[in-house]
């Protein structure tokens, strides 16, 4: 009996779950507490705090996971009024850290609000998309494309201009997805090139035309922000093709790096685990995307397609600006890596977006439209 | 609408959504692949260039030495400065062949076979990587010439090292003390304080006197800066900084021109000199001769000199004022007046004929008096004034040693008087217990009769005798002695001036120290002992004669100071207040060897007291300075 009641317990668990994905998550997961024990110099109380935030994540997402699609669906407006309704709180009441204003004190918990919109944004623009019954013609994307900017243009103004991009992203992957024309897409493509000058000019503020500055010329400033990409890519250069060892990194030992257990940790994987563990890193990730776009493809209806296309398209670009920032091929802007990165929120966020894409894999019962 | 809206084709979306995934999957693919060839790029093109900058990454923390505090007499003058000294380091890890590179730096800076010696000890002494001086002290032209070389000098660098500079030399050398580099006993001690962090990049530490006790204020707060170094340890470029916070200057009581006179006074004699403000314990005048030129330890004192203060019979490092002890002969015996008068042994109409000597009850062994014959009829008065041993031989049989060690020790004699600089040394307020303790042995009759007059087991060091007399002339009041007057805090802005502290007051009848006091004015008037110190003063003062014995008399001999070798004369002790009214200041003077104290002490202590109220510099043999 005891042992049915086990199998039964351990079915109900884990019905919703993509074994595939919750692998390939795990594996990330592991590798992201050796990475930090070293990156934090043996610190295990961090390592352990870490592992708390992952248990959270994962319940959440196990959470997520199990509700239907249904509900899935009718939450996305709601959510989107309540972020929007959050960063405008923000905005008028909003906590300051480190000369920006993202956070909303509600007595017990600090919420960074737009942390909610990088799910609810791609949510609501999947659901106003999926309730169009027809084509999807032009003034659609037109209100898809305000649904985004709306945000966008908050969080800009914290300002987060790593969020923000990001969100931009994630909601230009639904548009891409719901199918935006190639020649509109070429044409705003356009756009954009010309009016970089313009936001170089008047849409940036000091600190961030420094960054892309220095990512062009990381000796132009050191010591400032150009110290974080040379003191990294050295210690990724000097890893090799078999890295120097785990905790031998005496880069990322000797405290050369910037912010090692969170934006630049990969910077102590690599020096440590060299070429061949950036590799076998990178194949990690791409298993998880390759499943996720797998999920997607098959994904029932027009709102879960867009959704979890942006969820793991969206994951890629995590992954895909934080090395790329680390590595020197892109500006230093604070994005955690996923899955490996210390801190909760991001991890939440991310476990949360595998939460429905799970949910969208083990729910297909639902009405083809 | 002019255009029928198409309905959906879900076939078609279908189909057009996968070829954009299928899209996206290959941006992911090309991204990923973009990644992975930096990371090649990185690791395996580059990966000699990274793993050179890795080594050469060094950021280094650079201490910076905060200035130590400056130290001035009350009016101002300074007593201990700081000056910049240019020294020629080497960091042994950084110079391949060492000799070879000597050589050659030779013949840019002098370097002698003694500099080359010293760093072959220092060498071995510590660690590699450690920056150490081959050359010392470099002139302008030196560091000029140098710099012009440096490029084929990797691994030699010029420091400015801050080093302390005493400009009176010997005059406060046991006071003031002086600075020397910290040992490795130095470097333990401040671990198990926890203040080693803050001698990072400190050099020398206090050694004695006012450095050493005051070392915690003088040093300051080292600051911090981070420098990012090259490959051969060289600061490329500084990343942050925390200023070093100076130590704080003091502001000491002593008072130059009164500690010159006192010098001066002394002329060629060894000996000590305490003067001190009654009203405040604060010390004007610390004089310990002869003294030393503390200038000579600051960079580490060579063998010669060492050997020569060291060996010397004078023995010029010995602080006679604070750790010479003597027996205090008859300066004791105001305080031995004072105890007959308490304890009710003596009232001051009590007196007898002075026979010139006294002996035990049942005892043929006579104690005598300096005088022979004695003194005729001596009353308590005339006892101080003629400084009469007789009757102080018999006030000690009195009161027995128990009632002497008890009130007596209540001025100060036996213990430390708390200064604040380090090495008191707590003199012998001798007592049965102690006798037994130290020799086991009992306390015999006529150990009681000797320390009566302040000579048989009794020691006492010329700052206690101050402080006893500090009581006295204040009525039984004591201050704590000290040399800080203020401390003033730059960077606070600060000035501390609260090192004013009564110690103790005793409760003593006014009617008898008042007796007593008289007495010891009348000793300097006609008559008295010191009346030839005391002749024509513009102000009244006040004090006791007194003279130590260095060796014993046989018994039935008599002492000749022509007979007996300079070394072994009597000490001659002279402890003195003025005015009498109300004493602004109180002295003790103590001349080794110089016989009477009313002969040579007392008369030192007027040269420095007509100063003190009369701005009268006495003669000095040495005009030349």
């Amino acid at each position: 009996m005891a042992t049915l009641d086990i199998k039964k317990i351990w079915h109900y668990l884990t019905r919703y779950i993509d074994n595939f994905l919750l692998a390939g998550i795990f594996l990330l997961m592991l590798t992201g507490l050796i990475v930090l024990y070293s990156a934090t110099g043996g610190n295990s109380a961090r390592v352990i705090s870490q592992l708390i935030n992952m248990v959270v994540a994962c319940v959440v997402m196990w959470i997520v996971a199990n509700i239907p699609l249904r509900e899935i669906t009718r939450m996305a407006f709601p959510l989107y009024a309540l972020g929007i309704i959050m960063l405008v709180a923000v905005a008028l009441f909003g906590e300051i850290q480190n000369g920006a204003r993202r956070w909303l004190n509600l007595g017990i918990i600090h919420i960074q609000p737009s942390e909610l919109l990088k799910i609810a944004v791609p949510l609501m623009m999947a659901w106003y998309f999926d309730k169009i019954h027809t084509v999807i013609q032009w003034h659609n994307y037109i209100v898809a494309i305000l649904i985004l900017l709306l945000p966008v243009i908050l969080i800009m103004r914290q300002p987060d201009l790593g969020t923000a991009l990001l969100i931009l992203i994630s909601g230009f992957y639904v548009i891409f997805l719901a199918g935006l024309s190639w020649r509109v897409m070429a044409s705003l493509a356009v756009m954009v090139a010309v009016s970089l000058p313009l936001l170089w000019s008047f849409g940036m503020r000091d600190y961030q035309r420094k960054r892309i500055m220095t990512m062009l010329d990381p000796s132009q400033d050191a010591l400032g922000a150009g110290y974080h990409t040379i003191q990294s890519s050295i210690a990724i250069g000097s890893g090799g093709i078999a890295g120097k060892g785990w905790l031998k990194g005496t880069q990322s030992q000797l405290d050369f790096l910037p912010e090692p257990s969170t934006d630049f940790i990969f910077s102590v994987f690599s020096e440590e685990f060299g070429l061949i563990g950036n590799s076998l890193l990178l194949s990690l990730y791409l298993i998880v995307i390759g499943r996720s776009l797998i999920i997607t493809a098959t994904a029932p209806t027009r709102f879960t397609r867009l959704v979890a296309g942006s969820i793991s398209l969206t994951f890629f670009t995590y992954i895909f600006v934080n090395i790329g920032m680390v590595s020197g091929i892109l500006p230093v802007v604070g994005i955690p890596l996923p899955l490996i990165s210390y801190g909760g929120t991001s991890m939440v966020t991310i476990l949360l977006g595998f939460g429905i894409l799970m949910s969208i894999h083990a729910h297909p019962k639902l009405v083809k439209t | 609408m002019n255009k029928a809206v198409e309905l959906r084709d879900h076939i078609r979306e279908i189909r057009n959504f996968r070829i954009r995934l299928i899209i996206s999957a290959i941006g992911v693919v090309i991204l990923f692949g973009l990644l992975f060839s930096r990371f090649f790029y990185l690791q395996v093109v580059q990966v000699e260039h990274y793993t050179t900058l890795a080594e050469a990454n060094r950021i280094a923390i650079q201490p910076l030495t905060p200035n130590r505090g400056l130290i001035f007499d009350r009016n101002g003058e300074i007593l201990a400065q700081n000056y910049t000294a240019y020294t020629l380091e080497i960091v042994p890890d950084q110079v391949k062949d060492l000799e070879a590179v000597l050589d050659e730096l030779a013949t840019i800076v002098e370097i002698s076979a003694e500099d080359r010696r010293r760093f072959a000890k220092l060498k071995r002494e510590n660690t590699r990587f450690k920056s150490l001086p081959i050359r010392t002290r470099l002139t302008d032209f030196e560091v000029a010439r140098f710099a012009e070389n440096q490029y084929r000098f990797p691994g030699i660098e010029i420091k400015a090292h801050p080093l302390r500079h005493y400009p009176k030399g010997e005059l406060f050398s046991h006071v003031i003390g002086y600075i020397g580099r910290i040992s490795d006993k130095d470097l333990e001690q401040l671990e198990a304080d926890k203040r080693l962090k803050n001698y990072r990049g400190s050099t020398h530490i206090g050694r004695t006197g006012i450095e050493k006790s005051y070392e915690s204020v003088l040093h300051g707060q080292t600051g911090f800066e981070q420098v990012e170094t090259d490959a051969i340890g060289r600061s490329v470029r500084s990343l942050s900084r925390t200023p070093p916070i100076a130590g704080n200057d003091l502001i000491l009581s002593l008072d130059i021109g009164l500690q010159q006179a006192a010098v001066q006074a002394f002329g060629d004699y060894r000996g000590a000199l305490v003067a001190l403000d009654p009203t405040n314990g604060e010390i004007l005048a610390f004089v310990s001769k002869p003294g030393f030129d503390p200038n000579l330890f600051v960079e580490g004192i060579d063998h010669l000199n060492w050997r020569l203060l060291n060996e010397s019979i004078d023995r010029p490092l010995n602080n006679r004022a604070l750790r010479g002890v003597y027996p205090p002969g008859s300066v004791f015996k105001p305080f031995m007046a004072l105890a007959g008068l308490e304890l009710g042994k003596r009232t001051p109409n009590y007196g007898f004929s002075d026979p010139g000597f006294f002996s035990l009850p049942g005892s043929s062994h006579r104690f005598r008096d300096w005088k022979p014959g004695g003194h005729g009829w001596v009353d308590l008065h005339k006892s101080l004034v003629v400084s009469c041993d007789t009757y102080y031989y018999r006030l000690a049989h009195d009161l027995g040693i128990t009632n002497i060690h008890d009130f007596i020790g209540k001025f100060g004699f036996g213990q430390e008087t708390g200064i604040d600089i380090p090495g008191e040394v707590t003199g012998l307020l001798p007592s049965p217990e102690w006798k037994r303790r130290r020799f086991n042995q009992n306390w015999l009759p006529g150990d009681t009769i000797s320390v009566g007059i302040g000579q048989g087991f009794n020691l006492a060091t010329p700052l206690q005798l101050t402080f006893g007399m500090m009581l006295l002339a204040n009525d039984g009041k004591a201050y704590r002695p000290h040399f800080v007057k203020r401390q003033i805090d730059h960077y606070k802005n600060l000035v501390e001036e609260d090192f004013v502290e009564e110690v103790y007051r005793l409760e003593l009848k006014q009617e008898y120290l008042d007796y007593v006091k008289q007495a010891l004015a009348d000793v300097t008037r006609p008559g008295g002992t010191a009346s030839r110190a005391g002749a024509n003063t513009a102000y009244t003062f006040a004090g006791k004669t007194g003279t130590s014995q260095v060796i014993n008399i046989k018994q039935g001999e008599r002492y000749n100071a022509h007979k007996v070798d300079e070394r072994h004369r009597d000490h001659a002790l002279f402890s003195a207040f003025a005015p009498v009214e109300t004493p602004e200041i109180v002295l003790t003077v103590l001349v080794e060897n110089g016989g009477s104290g009313g002969s040579t002490a007392a008369p030192i202590a007027r040269k420095v007291l007509d100063y003190f109220f009369l701005g009268k510099m006495p003669e000095s043999d040495e005009k030349a300075e």
